[in-house]
């Protein structure tokens, strides 16, 4: 893709100072926080906010719902475990292979899923990922059921102890503030307008001259690394990779986080992570059916709440303004 | 002892015939599929679940009401094409007029909610349910010692899949169906009672699904987790067949259940991968599908 094609399009002029306040009011919070809750809590959940939010790039910017996200989280989180364990690299390396890891399968899975549509696309991608559960399944490496566990965390460019709570803390909260940065930053880019105006209207996109596969491969391949990343760091998190990362349950996870949030917002994964991780928590002591609960939520947010909490609070602010 | 391929007879006949069975199941499954999709426009992701109720019913049936195989051949399906049908009548409906990934995200939390509630009661280990007296045994056919349940599965879903076939291709009713998944408006225009009959076909759909599910329920145990293991496959078999066709996916439900089933001889490790790679072949060979004739 040129650069002609880029200028083209109108950027909006006025530079909005929201989104600089929202970023700085997200490091302040993410800065105070850790006094009031539990910080493993708090670092799981910002896992869980960037695979949202990798998530909704693909979903809410380029119209695209992949059903087998869990493939690029749990196939990252499998690869930084070993890299810890078995070649007992410093962590940014084990998580950088992590993130090519999931970078490659999302070349691949991408390659094959966007050569259909729509519900077929999401039928492909779920189909991929459940072969990629078969064959972490079956690989030595993963140890089955039991999955890698029982490594350190190493200490972060060989000088920093990753094993103390808040070390590991600011670095997760580093990485997944930057990355944020980075998905807005492609959002609000030329190539993210492309991006939206693909979501919109696919064939109009076409026959102004874009190559939509090009484009609709790069959100994926985007979103799957970034997806990489949120596994990567988990595993670090946790120590520990499992089967439960690869599998179809955690793709249809990040898709209720992102439209409980509010799909093709940029707070609304943020929010949707959030209610599902502490949904999750609570139901876990409470002995209800986390399944069941989980699914009856879908229903009712795709029956009642299509815009997702955040989305409909913007509309509600949109519709006051007139 | 008779080899092809260097594989004893037997062996090759025993697994071949696992491959048609599971086939009938992928064809039952992916056949009630087309059937919802065409004429809703909706991929219904808690067919899966629809199957695992329908074994479920089967196995209350028996052990509740002391109901046999036989009435819950009949009773099951209905009740699940009840369910079916209350549950579009009272929300899928709603979703018409959408986007149809909301049909697959609503059917999905569907089929979490089926799953988890039955997992939340019966546990995750699976219940046995016996054949039926009359299909206990096995009849040897000279190659082969043929277990007759088997046999009738394979019988009674060819007979299920050729009767579906034959309703939406010769009768009237199927008549209305095929036109108004061409154009429904014009069929409504017509005085053809639409909203009736995409209540019906979603019955029917969940239905078909449930007898799946008896038939299922003695060759294996009656689980929670046997619908969602199910879905994703047929969900590959559909990519691969195309949902535009009936025929279609009848046939590729049974090919590719047969090349699961000589897969398992010939190469064991990639026998639950097989269908997923053949639909990355097609899918670079031809990614409309081998029936399709894409939108």
């Amino acid at each position: 893709m040129s650069a002609t094609h880029a200028d083209t399009i109108i950027m909006p002029t006025r530079k909005s100072p929201v989104p600089v306040i929202s970023f700085a009011g997200l490091v302040l919070a993410l800065v105070i926080l850790p006094t009031f809750v539990y910080p493993v809590f708090l670092m799981k959940l910002l896992c869980f906010v960037l695979f949202a939010a990798a998530f909704n790039l693909l979903l809410g910017y380029t119209g695209l719902l992949s059903f087998g996200h869990a493939a690029f989280f749990g196939g990252a989180a499998y690869v930084t475990a070993h890299a810890l364990k078995v070649w007992q690299i410093t962590p940014e390396l084990a998580i950088l292979a992590g993130v090519v890891t999931a970078i490659v399968l999302g070349v691949i899975i991408g390659v094959l899923a966007i050569r259909r549509q729509g519900i077929y696309f999401a039928m492909i991608t779920l189909a991929m990922a459940q072969m990629f559960y078969f064959f972490c399944l079956q690989a030595p490496f993963t140890n089955g059921e039991d999955g890698i566990q029982g490594f350190s965390r190493g200490n972060l460019f060989g000088i920093i102890d990753l094993n103390e709570t808040m070390n590991l803390y600011y670095f997760i909260a580093a990485l997944v503030v930057l990355s944020l940065i980075l998905i807005w930053r492609i959002v609000y880019s030329p190539f993210g307008q492309i991006l939206r105006a693909i979501r919109e209207n696919e064939q109009r996109t076409i026959s102004l001259g874009y190559s939509v596969q090009r484009f609709k491969l790069g959100a994926f391949v985007m979103s799957a690394g970034l997806s990489g990343l949120a596994g990567a760091l988990k595993a670090l998190l946790f120590q520990f990779a499992t089967l439960a990362d690869v599998a179809w349950q955690m793709s249809g996870e990040v898709i209720l986080m992102t439209l409980i949030g509010g799909i093709g917002t940029m707070a609304g994964p943020i929010v949707g992570a959030g209610v599902l991780v502490g949904m999750q928590n609570f139901l876990a002591t409470s002995g209800l059916p986390v399944t069941m609960v989980l699914g009856g939520t879908f229903m009712i947010c795709v029956l009642l709440f299509r815009r997702g909490i955040v989305g409909e609070i913007l509309h509600l602010l949109e519709r006051r303004k007139g | 002892m008779t080899t092809i391929f260097g594989v004893a007879l037997p062996v090759l006949m025993g697994q071949l015939l696992i491959g048609l069975i599971n086939g009938s199941f992928y064809a039952l499954l992916s056949l009630g599929l087309a059937v919802i999709f065409g004429l809703l426009r909706i991929v219904n992701f808690a067919h899966g679940a629809f199957y695992m109720v329908g074994a479920f019913v089967a196995w209350m049936l028996l052990s509740y009401a002391g109901v046999g195989y036989w009435g819950a051949l009949f009773l099951a399906p209905l009740a699940v094409g009840v369910l079916g049908m209350v549950i579009e009548r009272t929300m899928l409906r709603a979703l018409y007029g959408l986007d149809h990934l909301y049909g697959l995200l609503f059917t999905f939390g569907l089929a979490l909610l089926l799953e988890g509630g039955f997992r939340h009661f019966y546990g995750t280990s699976g219940l046995p349910y016996a054949a039926p007296e009359a299909l206990r045994g096995a009849t040897n056919l000279g190659f082969m010692v043929l277990p007759n349940y088997r046999g009738w599965v394979v019988v009674a879903s060819l007979v299920l899949c050729f009767g579906t076939w034959a309703i939406i291709e010769k009768t009237k009713v199927g008549a209305y169906l095929r036109a108004a998944t061409e154009n429904s408006t014009l069929v409504q225009a017509f005085g053809v009672n639409v909203p009736l009959l995409l209540t019906l076909t979603y019955g029917f759909g969940c239905a078909l699904a449930g007898i799946a599910g008896v038939l299922a329920a003695p060759l294996f145990q009656v689980s929670p987790l046997m619908g969602s293991n199910i879905i994703i496959v047929v969900f590959a078999v559909v990519v691969i067949g195309g949902m535009g066709s009936i025929l279609g996916a009848i046939v590729t439900g049974y090919m590719l259940g047969i090349v699961e089933g000589l897969c398992k001889v010939f190469y064991p490790e990639a026998a639950n991968i097989v269908v997923f790679v053949i639909m990355a072949i097609v899918l670079l060979l031809r990614p409309a599908g081998l029936f399709g004739k894409d939108s």
